[in-house]
């Protein structure tokens, strides 16, 4: 008697969380869809946001959004591999049981905690050295890239670890280095795990908001250079949702289902690559 | 004599696993080294090409000479050692990419871009495992589609690709059916015209069948060191016969 119930409840619990997501799902495209079928596509993803007056184009975002991601990745991509490579191959068991927790701290960090750390001295050493505001494409993306660090450190980590002891002896019995075995096998073969590691981190990136809006200037245009500033999705969405009534409300959910779209797909792509093996 | 060893001791942090080895191995003729498991057989084949380097808190003692020269001196160029020195291992580990890719990876590795000679490099090693004919409408295909055995071949022709001397072999065959291991074993006495084969196997009856010299191995010694027909007909130590005889192993 009392397992059943047990059961029931764990059930029910289980059940609310994904019933959540489902309403939060809902609610969402609830909000937003009707105003893109209103105003149109060509009004919508146009590059003119006045929500005010009946211009709802996010296009403008939708760049900024995508060059802030861009530039991340190139950030991090490089700076997450050669990390993981250096923790599974070339480091000793205590150098990685020190280093892998201290990276993973990384991810525990507030968002806040990032764009304050931009704003005191990675915006004014852009502005004083290359010039332009200071606020823009190139400080996002910098900050981004360590703050996506984490996810892709430690999923190519765990895949690189996965591969097969048998693996690299085959290598080194033809003479090749350990370095050549990275390069031409290792990563080729954890290839699967890395490339989720990193669409994970592209996610995260997507969908960061607060130290975007601290350091990315928030200038509604499309950016023509890395000094530009520019405003993503998720920084309008913080912006103007305190205020925006009717329509304008309406087109910032709008934004909010394409931006969930995107993340959806990203993450549904990484469970893709991870699932094949 | 291609590979001559000399009061070789080999130690796990304190743990004495070769004991004051003495060989010499010939060239082109099959070596097997049998004896019961944990005897040290395939540590003292990975000394040959290295791979105990690998393991942390590996000490070695005593002299191992490869046409002449001591692989283990400083000047000793490792990457070089690992070319001349094949290893096939217990598991056929054929790598996760294409069958071409898998031959061609030890080319690569030496620097040879070049699409042509390694098609030709390809064809050769393929043919030379008897594995180009059924396969060569495959190439592309991963390696992990192939059968056991055949990932065995694959994996040899990858080290003969790159032009060995001296192919090590540890228990190739453990992992293969009856059929696989009687093909495997067509294969290594064919080899043998080409390569120095050393072959570790724990089956008594493959050693009989392939191997010209045989070495006995019991708790890190070699007992006895001496043509197979000898050490099979008639062992000098009475722990060889008891082992061949079936008493203990």
């Amino acid at each position: 008697m009392k397992d059943k119930i047990a059961e029931k409840l764990l059930l029910f619990i289980a059940f609310s969380a994904i019933l959540s997501l489902l309403l939060i799902t809902f609610f969402i495209f609830q909000q937003g869809i009707p105003l893109i079928f209103k105003v149109g596509l060509s009004n919508f993803f146009s590059t003119h946001w006045a929500p005010t007056r009946g211009n709802f184009g996010i296009l403008s975002m939708i760049i900024g959004s995508l060059m802030v991601t861009a530039g991340a990745l190139v950030v991090g991509i490089p700076f997450g591999l050669a990390c993981a490579i250096f923790l599974a191959e070339f480091s000793s068991p205590p150098i990685q049981k020190t280093l892998k927790p201290i990276i993973e701290l990384l991810a525990g960090i507030p968002s806040v905690v990032y764009g304050f750390i931009g704003i005191v001295i990675l915006v004014p050493f852009i502005r004083e050295h290359f010039g332009g505001p200071g606020f823009s494409v190139l400080a996002a993306s910098i900050i981004l890239g360590i703050m996506i660090l984490p996810t892709i450190v430690s999923i190519s980590y765990d895949a690189l670890l996965a591969v097969p002891n048998t693996y690299r002896e085959g290598s080194y019995a033809v003479g090749a280095t350990k370095w050549q075995t990275v390069v031409m096998l290792l990563l080729p073969a954890a290839r699967s795990g890395i490339v989720a590691g990193i669409i994970l981190g592209m996610g995260r990136a997507i969908g960061e908001t607060m130290a975007v809006i601290m350091i990315a200037g928030n200038a509604l245009k499309i950016p023509h250079s890395m000094l530009d500033s520019v405003r993503t999705l998720t920084s309008t969405l913080a912006l103007e949702l305190g205020y925006a009534t009717g329509d304008h409300r309406a087109a910032l959910f709008a934004c909010g289902s394409f931006l969930f779209l995107i993340i959806i797909l990203l993450n549904i792509i990484a469970i893709k690559i991870t699932g094949r093996k | 004599m291609i590979i001559k060893t000399a009061n070789l001791n080999l130690y796990y942090d304190k743990f004495q696993a070769l004991k004051n080895v003495n060989l010499s191995i010939k060239e082109n003729l099959i070596t097997g080294i049998i004896g019961p498991s944990g005897c040290g057989k395939s540590t003292l084949l990975r000394v040959f090409n290295r791979m105990n380097d690998l393991i942390k808190n590996v000490k070695i003692t005593g002299s191992i000479l490869i046409d002449k020269k001591d692989i283990y001196s400083p000047v000793y160029d490792l990457i070089l050692l690992r070319k001349n020195v094949g290893m096939v291992f217990q598991r056929p580990n054929a790598f996760p990419i294409s069958i071409f890719d898998n031959v061609a990876y030890g080319p690569r590795v030496w620097g040879i871009s070049d699409k042509k000679t390694l098609i030709e490099i390809v064809e050769r090693s393929l043919a030379a495992v008897d594995l180009f004919d059924s396969i060569k409408d495959r190439l592309k295909d991963s390696a992990l589609s192939l059968s056991a055995e055949k990932k065995q071949r694959l994996c040899i022709a990858r080290l003969l690709a790159v032009e060995p001397q001296i192919l090590l072999m540890d228990e190739p065959c453990s992992a293969l059916d009856p059929i696989a291991t009687g093909k495997i074993e067509e294969l290594m006495i064919e080899l043998k015209k080409k390569y120095t084969i050393i072959i570790v196997t724990h089956n008594m009856q493959q050693a009989a069948r392939i191997a010209d010299d045989v070495g006995f191995m019991l708790l890190g010694e070699l007992i006895e060191f001496a043509s197979a027909k000898k050490i099979f007909t008639n062992p000098l130590d009475k722990r060889t016969f008891e082992y061949i005889s079936g008493r203990f192993g």
